[in-house]
C-alpha cells in the first residue's frame, strides 16, 4: 500500500506539473493569439491529462483502477434494419481506453445479446497480448447449459471468440441470483464438477486468477468464503457504491449492504472488483436537486465522477467496471482515475448524506443490464423501468391528480412513454409469467412493477382522481 | 366586395372543415365541431331540425350561399377551377348551357329511394361534405400525420413534449379507392367546368337549388345597362346566365357574386329580383364493389413463442394480430343499433379522423360500405374516450358521456381456450382480467392434463365489448379472446 500511495502521490505531482504547463501553455497562446481563452477553457473537464492509477493484484500485476465492462458496446443498423454491434466504435473505444492506461476488460458469453465476446475479443487482439488483461464468465444461467458438456463447450469458446490461449480472470457469474440460489449453484457449478475443473484450469495456466461475482443471496457468498482456504479466491467482484454501501438491503431485503461485502473481501485480504459503481447510470441521471448539490460543491465534476471516486477511494479495490457505451463517457471516468484523487473523511460523509437524499425519491432500481431480456412476451422491461426512472428524476411523476404540475406530467409521462416504448412493448401487455424474475441481478419484482406502472399509466390516460 | 367577404368566409370555412378531419389530437373540435353539424345532409339525418331550418331560411333569403361558402366540396371545386383560370386564356372560360334536369333529378329521386330504403353504400358516395372528408382523411391525413410525426421526432431530440406521434395505416384500401377516384373525377370536372358535379349529381346542390328558385335576394341584370358583352356568362363557373336572353338559371346559381365583380357596366346587382333557365355532362359515379380485403398486417418475420433465455438483450420479434372473424360487426357506443348507423352515417369519416386508439376504421362490406366499424388489432375502445361521439355531425353515433359510454354493451367476448396462454405456453397469464374495466372476466382454476391451470371466463352480462382483453391477449395473430358484436346496443 506504501507503494502504492506514492504512486499516486507522484502521479498527483506529474498532473500538477501538467496543468501548470498546460495553463501556461493556455495563456501564452491566448496572449499570442489574443484570443479569449473562456472559449477553451471548458475542455480541460473531458480531456483526461494526467497518468492512470494502478492497483496490484496477488500476483503483483499491475491493474488499471478503470476496468472496460463489455455489457454495453455501442450498436448500430445493419443493412437489414436489426441492430448489430458496432466493431469500428468498439475498435476506437478500445484504443483510446489502451492509450490512456486502460488494461482490463470484462466481458461475458452472455453479453449484447452474445456478442460481447467475439467483438471484444476482435478489437483487443488488435494489440499484444501483454497490454491487456481479459476477465469473461461461465454464464449457465439457462438449465439447460448446466451439464457439464455444454458448460464446457460455453468455457471453450470463450478462448476461441476472445482470440487468447489463456484468460486472465475467470469468473464464475452471477452468484447468488435464482429463487433458490445456493441449489442453483450447486446445480450449475459443483455437481457437474465445473469448479474443480477450473481449478484444475487454473493449475495449468489457463486460468490467471480464479474469483467469482455475486449478487443476491447472501448465504452463497458467505459460504464461498467461508471456503477460501480451499478455493484460494484470487479476486471477488462485487457491486459496491455509494447508494449500495448502507442501503442496498433498504432498497431490496433479499440484497446485502456493500459495506458487509467489502469489509468481508478486505478481512480475508481478496481484491475486490466492483461492478455497477454508477448503478447503470443511476448514480449520473439522479434528480434535479442532487444535480443542484453535486454541482454546487464542485461546478466542474461530473456528477458521475463522484460515484468512481468513491469506488476507487477503497484501497482493497483492484479495479472498477464501468460499461462505457459512448467516448465521452470513457473520457470522463479517465478523468476521474487519471489519476485518482481519493476522498477525503468530509466528502465520504457528503456522499453518505446524498445517498440519504436519493433515498426519497422512488425510482426502481433498474441499472438496465439488460439479464431480464428477451422478455418472451415482447416486454421491453429495461425501457419501461428506465423511463418511470427518468419521469422520477425530472418530477414529471405526479404524486396525486391533485398536484400542482399535474398537467404537464402527465403529459411529460405518456407522450415520453410512446417514445421510449413502442405500444406493444409496454407494461400492459406484462401476462405477469415472471420468467424474467430469477435473472434480475437487483432482484426487482418485475411482474409486480409492471403492473404497478401500468396502473399508474392507466390512473393518468383515464384522468382518474388518485 | 360580396365576392370578397364570401371568399373569406369560404377560405375560412373551408381550412377549419380540413383540419377537423386532420386533427387526431381532437383539440380543435371543441371548438370548431360545430362546423361539421351544420353540414346539410348529415343535420338532415340527425333530425336536426334547427340546422336544417336554418339552412333552409339561408337558401329562401340568399340562394345557396350554403354551396358557396359552407360545403366543403363546393370550395374545393372552386379552389380548383380557380387555379384552371390561371391558365392562359382561360380566365373566363365558362359558357351557358342549358339545364341537365332529367339527371338532376333522375338522380335525386334515386337518392331519396336509396335513402329511405336503407342502401347506405349509394348514399354516401353521393354525400358531398363526406365525399370531401374522405378525400381529406384518406389522401391528406397521411401527410399531415407523418409531418407530425417527423415534427415529433425532432420534439424528442429537444426533450419537447409539444408533439406526440401518430400511427399512419391504410384503414381500408376500398375507402381509399373511393376517396381517390371522387376526389379524380370532381376535380377534373371542375378543372373542365366549374361547378359541375354541383348542378348535376348533388343531391344536396339540387334541393337547394328548387329551393333557390325562390330565393329573396338574388343576383340581377340590369337590361337598361347591359351591352350584352357576355363576359359574365363566360365567368360563371355554373354555367346558368343566359347573356343573349338576360336570363340566369337560379336553381344552380350559387350566388358567387363572381358576375357582379366582373360587369363592366355595374349591370348586374345583388339584390331583390328584377327579373329568370338549364345543362350537363355525365359522370360515372365510382361503383361500390364488394372488396372484403382482409387488412391483415404485413407478418413480421419469427413467432414469439416462450423460448429459454440463454443470452442478456434483445427483443422478442412481436406478431402483428389479424382480424378474427366477427359473425357481426361491432359499432361505436352511442350507435344504439346496426340499422341506426346504417341509416344516418354519411360515411364522411370524421369518427375514424378522430378515434385516437386506431379502433375505428371504413367497413368493406356491401351493405355498411365505407361506414366506421371496430376492430382490436391496434388498440382498444378506452374507457375515457368518446370523441367519435362527439364528433358525428349525422346522429349516427349519439353523443354520450363518460358513465353511459362505459355502460353501453356494444358487443361481448368470447374465449378460444385452444389459444389461451397458459395451455399453450404452459405460464400463467391473466391479462385479459387484468385489464377489464367491468370485472367481466374471472380466471377460474381447472385441472387440464393433470396441471392446473387458470383460464379465463367471461360474463357476458356485464360485458361491454370495449375489447380490452382482446387488444391485450398475448396469444398471436389471433387473440384468445376476441369481441362479437351486437344488433342493438343496450345499458347494462
Amino acid at each position: 500500500m506504501d507503494k502504492e500511495n506514492h504512486k499516486e502521490k507522484r502521479n498527483i505531482n506529474r498532473r500538477d506539473f501538467l496543468k501548470i504547463v498546460g495553463a501556461g501553455t493556455l495563456s501564452a497562446t491566448a496572449l499570442l493569439y489574443g484570443c479569449d481563452n473562456k472559449n477553451t477553457a471548458g475542455s480541460n473537464t473531458l480531456q483526461p491529462s494526467g497518468t492512470m492509477t494502478y492497483r496490484t493484484n496477488l500476483h503483483g500485476e499491475q491493474v488499471s483502477l478503470l476496468g472496460y465492462g463489455c455489457m454495453r458496446w455501442p450498436t448500430r443498423k445493419d443493412e437489414n434494419g436489426k441492430s448489430v454491434l458496432d466493431q469500428e466504435t468498439i475498435n476506437q473505444l478500445v484504443d483510446y481506453a489502451m492509450e490512456h492506461g486502460v488494461n482490463y476488460f470484462d466481458t461475458s458469453p452472455a453479453y449484447c445479446k452474445g456478442e460481447s465476446e467475439r467483438a471484444t475479443g476482435i478489437a483487443l487482439s488488435r494489440h499484444p497480448r501483454d497490454k491487456y488483461f481479459i476477465a469473461t464468465k461461465l454464464s449457465n444461467f439457462s438449465p439447460s447449459t448446466w451439464s457439464r458438456e455444454a458448460s464446457m463447450s460455453m468455457y471453450q469458446n470463450s478462448f476461441k471468440e476472445l482470440q487468447v490461449d489463456y484468460i486472465d480472470y475467470m469468473l464464475l457469474h452471477g452468484i447468488g441470483m435464482g429463487n433458490d440460489a445456493m441449489k442453483e449453484f450447486e446445480a450449475r457449478y459443483i455437481d457437474n464438477g465445473m469448479l474443480e475443473f477450473l481449478l484444475e484450469e487454473r493449475k495449468a495456466g489457463r486460468i490467471r486468477n480464479l474469483g467469482f461475482s455475486y449478487h443476491g443471496d447472501i448465504r452463497v457468498f458467505d459460504y464461498l468464503l467461508s471456503r477460501n482456504d480451499y478455493y484460494q479466491w484470487d479476486f471477488v467482484q462485487i457491486q459496491l457504491n455509494y447508494l449500495d454501501w448502507h442501503h442496498a438491503k433498504e432498497i431490496n431485503r433479499r440484497n446485502t449492504n456493500a459495506e458487509y461485502l467489502y469489509q468481508e473481501l478486505e478481512k480475508r485480504h481478496i481484491p475486490a472488483i466492483i461492478m455497477e459503481p454508477l448503478l447503470g447510470g443511476r448514480l449520473s441521471k439522479v434528480h434535479d436537486h442532487i444535480v443542484a448539490r453535486f454541482k454546487q460543491r464542485e461546478p466542474d465534476r461530473s456528477v458521475a465522477s463522484w460515484a468512481f471516486r468513491f469506488a476507487g477511494s477503497f484501497p482493497g479495490v483492484l479495479t472498477v467496471l464501468s460499461g462505457m457505451t459512448y467516448m465521452d463517457h470513457l473520457q470522463d471516468n479517465l478523468t476521474s482515475y487519471c489519476p485518482l484523487q481519493p476522498l477525503t473523511d468530509e466528502e465520504f460523509d457528503f456522499l453518505y448524506e446524498t445517498a440519504n437524499l436519493m433515498m426519497q425519491y422512488p425510482s426502481i432500481p433498474c441499472n438496465d443490464c439488460k439479464y431480464c431480456m428477451p422478455c418472451p412476451y415482447g416486454i421491453d422491461i429495461p425501457a419501461i423501468l428506465l423511463h418511470y426512472n427518468k419521469c422520477v428524476n425530472e418530477g414529471n411523476l405526479p404524486e396525486s391528480s391533485q398536484a400542482e404540475n399535474y398537467r404537464e406530467a402527465r403529459r411529460a409521462f405518456l407522450v415520453g412513454y410512446d417514445r421510449s416504448v413502442p405500444r406493444l412493448r409496454q407494461a400492459s401487455h406484462c401476462i405477469g409469467c415472471r420468467q424474467c424474475e430469477p435473472h434480475c441481478p437487483q432482484n426487482i419484482r418485475i411482474a409486480r412493477e409492471m403492473q404497478r406502472i401500468d396502473h399508474f399509466v392507466e390512473n393518468l390516460k383515464q384522468g382518474n382522481v388518485f | 366586395m360580396l365576392r370578397k367577404i364570401r371568399i373569406a368566409a369560404a377560405l375560412i370555412c373551408f381550412l377549419l372543415i380540413t383540419l377537423l378531419f386532420l386533427d387526431f389530437t381532437g383539440s380543435l373540435h371543441t371548438w370548431f365541431g360545430w362546423l361539421a353539424k351544420i353540414q346539410f345532409l348529415p343535420a338532415v339525418l340527425a333530425l336536426n331540425v334547427a340546422v336544417v331550418a336554418a339552412l333552409v331560411v339561408l337558401t329562401l333569403v340568399c340562394g345557396r350561399v350554403y354551396c358557396s361558402v359552407i360545403c366543403p366540396l363546393g370550395v374545393f371545386q372552386d379552389i380548383v377551377s380557380k387555379v384552371s383560370s390561371l391558365r392562359r386564356r382561360k380566365k373566363h372560360r365558362f359558357s351557358y348551357s342549358p339545364a341537365l334536369s332529367w339527371l338532376r333529378y333522375g338522380v335525386l329521386v334515386l337518392f331519396v329511394i336509396a335513402l329511405v330504403a336503407g342502401i347506405s353504400s349509394f348514399v354516401v358516395l353521393l354525400a358531398p361534405y363526406s365525399s370531401y372528408g374522405r378525400m381529406v382523411q384518406n389522401l391528406l391525413a397521411p401527410l399531415y400525420g407523418w409531418g407530425n410525426n417527423a415534427l415529433a421526432y425532432m420534439a424528442e431530440r429537444v426533450e419537447s413534449y409539444a408533439f406526440y406521434s401518430t400511427d399512419v395505416w391504410l384503414k381500408s384500401l376500398p375507402t381509399s379507392l373511393v376517396a381517390l377516384l371522387s376526389c379524380i373525377i370532381v376535380a377534373i370536372l371542375a378543372w373542365r367546368n366549374g361547378r359541375t358535379y354541383c348542378n348535376t349529381l348533388c343531391p344536396v346542390g339540387t334541393v337547394l337549388g328548387l329551393l333557390s328558385r325562390y330565393a329573396w335576394l338574388k343576383p340581377r341584370i340590369d337590361t337598361t345597362k347591359c351591352n350584352r358583352c357576355g363576359l359574365c356568362a363566360r365567368s360563371c363557373k355554373s354555367s346558368c346566365i343566359d347573356a343573349k336572353t338576360h336570363r340566369i338559371d337560379y336553381s344552380r346559381c350559387v350566388s358567387c357574386m363572381d358576375c357582379v365583380e366582373v360587369c363592366t357596366q355595374k349591370a348586374i346587382s345583388y339584390g331583390r329580383p328584377l327579373k329568370t333557365a338549364p345543362r350537363t355532362e355525365k359522370e360515372d359515379g365510382p361503383t361500390a364493389r364488394r372488396q372484403f380485403l382482409a387488412t391483415a398486417g404485413i407478418l413480421m418475420a419469427g413467432a414469439i413463442e416462450a423460448q429459454e433465455k440463454k443470452v442478456d438483450g434483445g427483443l422478442a420479434p412481436i406478431i402483428d394480430k389479424k382480424i378474427p372473424h366477427r359473425a357481426t360487426p361491432i359499432v361505436p357506443p352511442g350507435a344504439e343499433s346496426l340499422q341506426n348507423l346504417r341509416q344516418h352515417c354519411t360515411a364522411c369519416q370524421l369518427c375514424v379522423s378522430v378515434c385516437p386508439n386506431q379502433v375505428l376504421r371504413p367497413s368493406g362490406k356491401l351493405a355498411s360500405f365505407m361506414q366506421p366499424e371496430m376492430s382490436y388489432e391496434r388498440g382498444y375502445c378506452r374507457p375515457e374516450c368518446t370523441k367519435c361521439s362527439e364528433v358525428c355531425p349525422a346522429g349516427a353515433i349519439h353523443l354520450l358521456t363518460r358513465e353511459e359510454k362505459s355502460a353501453t354493451k356494444i358487443g361481448y367476448a368470447v374465449v378460444v381456450r385452444e389459444n389461451c396462454i397458459p395451455l399453450t405456453d404452459g405460464v400463467s397469464c391473466g391479462n385479459c382480467a387484468r385489464h377489464c374495466p367491468t370485472g367481466a372476466i374471472q380466471m377460474i382454476k381447472e385441472i387440464v392434463n393433470g396441471k392446473e391451470v387458470e383460464l379465463p371466463v367471461v360474463n357476458t352480462e356485464r360485458c361491454i365489448g370495449c375489447g380490452a382483453c382482446e387488444n391485450l391477449c398475448p396469444s398471436r395473430p389471433f387473440s384468445a379472446i376476441y369481441v362479437e358484436g351486437i344488433e342493438h346496443h343496450r345499458t347494462i
